[in-house]
């Protein structure tokens, strides 16, 4: 175990930078998730952490030692890769083994350790096989087993679910997060998929073209998104995100096709005349019942089983609503929303930043 | 619908066919088949066409102490420069694989030495190793003893392994680059996280998955060696210092072409063409049963 701390860390390939000025501390034993959609340059971040990738710029420190220098090896770094990268040519056993072996432990000690890895993964059965002869979520264990033999200071994973089949990938994740909890091995996991970082973060990274945007607990950055960007990227559907123009005298909004909506001016202080970006949860905002509010014009909806998605139009702009099984509604119909100043976000129209 | 292209008349594809049918038979049938006559008659001495003698030329052949010195010299040409051709290649192409800065420009040059006929590369290598102007002039200005391919039949031997193995890692090392670069990064960065150095990460990862192109390569390289040296011996050393590099191809040209025994010389050709019969076989049965992943 041990904490993970980088400052300014830049990565460039050539003219592009990729990892623009990260700063991040990662205490020891903690869960991190660094979220962002594909090409953010999460996975270079985390091969320069593994040493696999050299920074063009900063610090990374893993315990109180700076690595930027070190082999991969010497800093004690285990990574489970996406495509898992087994040693086809050798056995299931051969390959949670190979650290050790290049460790010079006496046979007797490795095959211990093998069987009670195996043991904790329930690869017992296959040890002697190659990985050719597994199922995709089978070499996935193989390939955490891998990891885990060494005991490393650090386990990093770069999207190792995104292979397997939904129901497998959530039956993968709760047994990471119950290793987590087992081994308490500070953990560094990458993924674009928002459910997997939800569930399994202590903390969230969120990245966006090589810069972090937020970090934050799970629920932090669920209901305090640090920009539109975050918030449109985090939950499911994500946040509800539209134009409007504020009016601090009258103390409404103003939608592009001239409907006003009343907020509190004790509660939002900060706002100030002009554009801003106006957000709402899909399961935060009503149908009202009296028919005053938002008007909005569905158009389809999608079954979840417990609750529905209802896609609409305010002003011309993709609104999603979720509401449960009994509220009725008609596609092509214009209904009233009422969202409560609790559910109201605001961001800067220029820079996505939250107003609050 | 057939992809395959039909010609509704028969003779238009035998037309089609013919050149090839032409290059093989009158490459290979035809003086396999005239190999195979000579081997097993013998010109009558005044002339009057072929006696059939059954296999007494092989017998012949047998019994000369000197085919059998040509053939151990055969297997230390094809062990030496097997070992040194896919020794080098192999080290080569690790280097270029590790990604060193130019190595697009390397990759090139390091191909083109196969690309020189063999007769030129041996000219060339007869200058390098010249007594009197080669590299090693100053040596042998004091010692005259160090360096005498002419007379010593060591140094003719090192002289045509060097020679030959120098043109032929050049094919080891394009056959051994490619088959590095189909391993995929993420098993060599797995390895490296696992702990393994570079010589480590050779020996354990890369080295296995390129058994099979190693096995192609062992075959291909000695069963070549057998054909491939003659026209180095030939500009290099004519088979000399008293026969030192006479191989076995080289003899049957030698005793065929010079002496005038086309039955002796046959009958050698028979006997080479079936040894590399049977070493390709074993080797490739070997190879079949033994390497087997992707
Ligand atoms: N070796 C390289 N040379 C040049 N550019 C690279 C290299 N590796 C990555 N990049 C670029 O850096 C950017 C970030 O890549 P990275 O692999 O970190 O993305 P990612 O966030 O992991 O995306 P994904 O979710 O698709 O895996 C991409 O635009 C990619 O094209
Ligand atoms: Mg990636």
């Amino acid at each position: 175990m041990a904490a993970v701390s980088l400052s300014a860390v830049s990565k460039k390939f050539g003219p592009n930078t990729v990892v623009d000025k990260v700063d991040l501390a990662i205490e020891a034993g903690e869960f991190v998730v660094i979220l962002g959609p594909s090409g953010c340059g999460k996975s270079t971040l985390l091969r320069m952490i593994a040493g696999l990738e050299a920074t063009s710029d900063g610090e990374i420190q893993i315990g109180d030692v700076v690595v930027n220098d070190l082999e991969p090896r010497a800093r004690g770094c285990a990574m489970v890769f996406q495509n898992y990268a087994l040693y086809p040519h050798m056995t299931v056993a051969e390959n949670i083994g190979y650290a050790l072996k290049v460790a010079g432990l006496p046979k007797a000690d490795r095959i211990a350790r093998i069987q009670s890895v195996a043991q904790m993964l329930g690869l017992g059965e296959f040890l002697d096989r190659k990985p050719m002869q597994l199922s995709g979520g089978q070499r996935q264990r193989v390939a955490m087993g891998r990891a885990m033999i060494r005991e490393p200071k650090v386990f990093l994973y770069d999207e190792p679910l995104s292979n397997l089949d939904a129901r497998l990938r959530v039956a993968m994740r709760a047994e990471i997060r119950r290793l987590h909890q087992r081994l308490g091995t500070t953990s560094l996991f990458v993924t674009h998929d928002q459910v997997e970082a939800m569930t399994l973060a202590d903390r969230i990274v969120v990245m966006n073209q090589g810069r972090i945007e937020q970090i934050g607990t799970p629920d932090e950055i669920y209901r305090r998104p640090a920009s539109a960007y975050v918030a449109s990227f985090i939950g499911s559907p994500g946040l509800n995100l539209l134009r409007v123009n504020v009016s601090t005298n009258d103390g409404h909004i103003k939608f592009g096709d001239g409907q006003l909506l009343a907020y509190d001016r004790k509660i939002w202080k900060n706002l100030q005349d002009g554009p801003v970006t106006f957000g709402f949860r899909a399961e935060e905002a009503r149908l009202a019942s009296d028919g005053r509010g938002l008007s909005i014009r569905f158009s389809f909806s999608e079954e979840l089983g417990s609750s529905r998605l209802i896609y609409g139009a305010v002003a011309d702009e993709e609104a999603v609503l979720m509401i449960d099984h009994d509220e009725k509604f008609s596609a092509d119909e214009t209904a009233a929303l009422s969202i409560p100043n609790s559910a109201m976000q605001f961001f800067s129209a220029e820079t996505g930043r939250r107003i609050s | 619908m057939e992809k395959r292209a039909t010609f509704s008349n028969a003779s238009i594809g035998v037309l089609f066919v013919a050149p090839q049918i032409l290059l093989v038979f009158t490459f290979f049938y035809w003086p396999t088949g005239a190999a195979l006559f000579w081997a097993f008659t013998l010109e009558r001495p005044w002339g009057g066409g072929n006696e059939w003698v059954g296999l007494d030329n092989f017998r012949q052949v047998f019994a000369d102490r000197a085919y059998w010195a040509s053939i151990t010299r055969s297997l230390v040409f094809a062990g030496a420069t097997t070992f040194l051709a896919m020794g080098f290649g192999l080290l080569l192409a690790v280097a270029c694989d590790r990604g060193l800065k130019f190595y697009q420009g390397f990759r090139t040059v390091f191909v083109w030495p196969y690309a020189v006929v063999a007769p030129a590369a041996a000219l060339a290598f007869r200058f390098i190793f010249a007594p009197d102007a080669g590299i090693f002039s100053a040596l042998v200005k004091s010692n005259p003893e160090f360096w005498n391919p002419a007379q010593n039949g060591y140094h003719a031997m090192v002289m045509v392994i060097v020679c030959y193995s120098w043109k032929y890692a050049a094919y080891c090392f394009i056959f051994f680059l490619a088959a590095l670069q189909a391993i995929p990064r993420s098993v060599i960065e797995a390895s490296a996280m696992d702990g393994a150095g570079v010589l480590r990460r050779v020996r354990d990862i890369q080295l296995p998955l390129i058994t099979p192109t190693f096995f192609f390569l062992l075959v291909i390289s000695i069963t070549d060696s057998f054909q491939d040296s003659f026209s180095i011996v030939d500009v290099m050393t004519d088979g000399g210092p008293a026969k030192a590099t006479e191989f076995m191809v080289y003899k049957i040209y030698f005793d065929g072409f010079r002496g005038l025994d086309y039955s002796g010389a046959a009958a050698q050709s028979i006997v080479l063409m079936f040894l590399m019969i049977v070493l390709t076989f074993f080797q490739f049965r070997f190879i079949e049963r033994r390497i087997h992943y992707s």
